[in-house]
């Protein structure tokens, strides 16, 4: 039987064919599903802040876009992964409210979108699809075995990239 | 004052931002009260600092729609204040405001616009009070409002959070009139904004 992998909110996990992975309610979060289509082992990362060296509190590497990035791929290679061969899809990273206090906040949705693009480009690995900003929460599932990222939102239909 | 982390708090210090949460939420009720005309009661609220990862779980689960009426706090203190409702006690607030019931579907723009004033005056009496005990001027914005999974509203006060450690700071209460409703705040103020509050009260 094959098992759905739950990744918490500034949590990073990896899985394997036929297990699947997912995380719950993305808000201005941003999930990064990686695999490797030959290995087929995936990980997904939910990552919460774009930059880990603006923040002082900065111990939780699986907080930010940057460092949990690196490490999901290095798990990844550790169950066998290999980096060359790592694709991407990425999704959240919405604006929530229509304000947002504090400049350095603001648009925190959109930057970690950015931040984990830039990371994944410094990695060498290509994103095949995203699915991110507007103004709702997002339920991922990612499927290694096919590349599948299943994206479910309240009122909308559900879909796959 | 920047080496201050929620984690690293003094028990004395939880204990104060306990005692104004349970006082906001007191005004917060009493305020209920008037609005809806009718008695509400409310347990003592609990004050909670949790992991991420536990505060999905303490709502029903991350994808548990809820209300979310967010705005942002100016003046002597910085931050933002966050007050949830399940989304089935958003409608039972906006039925018994407006006199009539709500279908069950989506709220319309007037109703939307009642659970952003419902969610305005709760918020509004809740830093009243810590303005009223702190003495210091707090101006709250004119507050937006959204409805969607649990986890995805969360992810707004948890990111103020994440720029401080890895907890977020809960203030948990139940009113009832005939039918329980659990609200929760969530206090953001931001580091500086702590100092002053806990100075104002004597601590810092």
């Amino acid at each position: 039987m094959s098992e759905i992998i739950k990744v918490g909110m500034a949590d990073l996990k990896t899985c394997k064919s036929p297990d699947g992975i997912t995380t719950l309610g993305l808000g201005s979060c941003v999930g990064i599903a990686i695999r490797d289509p030959i290995t087929k082992v995936g990980g997904l990362a939910h990552v919460m802040l774009p930059d880990s060296t603006t923040i002082k509190q900065n111990n939780n590497i699986y907080k930010f876009a940057d460092t949990g990035i690196v490490e999901l791929v290095r798990l990844m290679e550790l169950e066998g992964a290999k980096k060359s061969r790592m694709v991407a899809k990425i999704a959240g990273g919405a604006q929530m409210f229509a304000f947002q206090n504090k400049s350095d906040l603001v648009r925190v949705g959109d930057r970690n979108v950015e931040s984990s693009k830039a990371t994944l480009k410094k990695l060498g690995i290509p994103i095949l699809a995203e699915d991110t900003g507007e103004n709702y929460g997002r339920t991922v599932i990612f499927y290694p075995e096919t590349g599948d990222f299943v994206i479910r939102a309240v009122g909308k239909a559900e879909r796959t990239i | 004052m920047s080496d201050i982390t929620l984690e690293s708090m003094s028990e004395q210090y939880f204990d104060v931002l306990k005692e104004l949460g349970n006082i906001g939420a007191g005004n917060a009720t009493t305020a209920l009260a008037q609005m809806l005309q009718c008695k509400v009661d409310m347990k003592v609220p609990q004050v909670k600092l949790l992991e991420f990862s536990e505060v999905g779980d303490l709502m029903g689960g991350e994808e548990q729609i809820m209300a979310g009426i967010y705005l942002c706090v100016e003046g002597d203190i910085t931050g933002s204040i966050m007050f949830l409702l399940e989304k089935e006690s958003a409608r039972h607030l906006v039925s018994k405001l407006m006199g009539m019931e709500i279908p069950d579907e989506e709220f319309n723009e007037i109703e939307v616009s009642a659970l952003k004033e419902i969610g305005n005056i709760i918020t509004g009496a809740y830093l009243n009070s810590l303005s009223t005990i702190t003495n210091l001027k707090i101006f709250p914005s004119v507050p937006d409002l959204t409805i969607d999974m649990a986890g995805a509203i969360l992810s707004v006060p948890a990111i103020e959070f994440g720029t401080l450690g890895d907890k977020i700071l809960l203030i948990q209460t139940q009113f009832t009139d005939d039918y329980e409703l659990d609200g929760y705040f969530i206090l953001v103020p931001d580091l500086e904004s702590y100092a002053k509050i806990l100075k104002a009260l004597g601590l810092g």
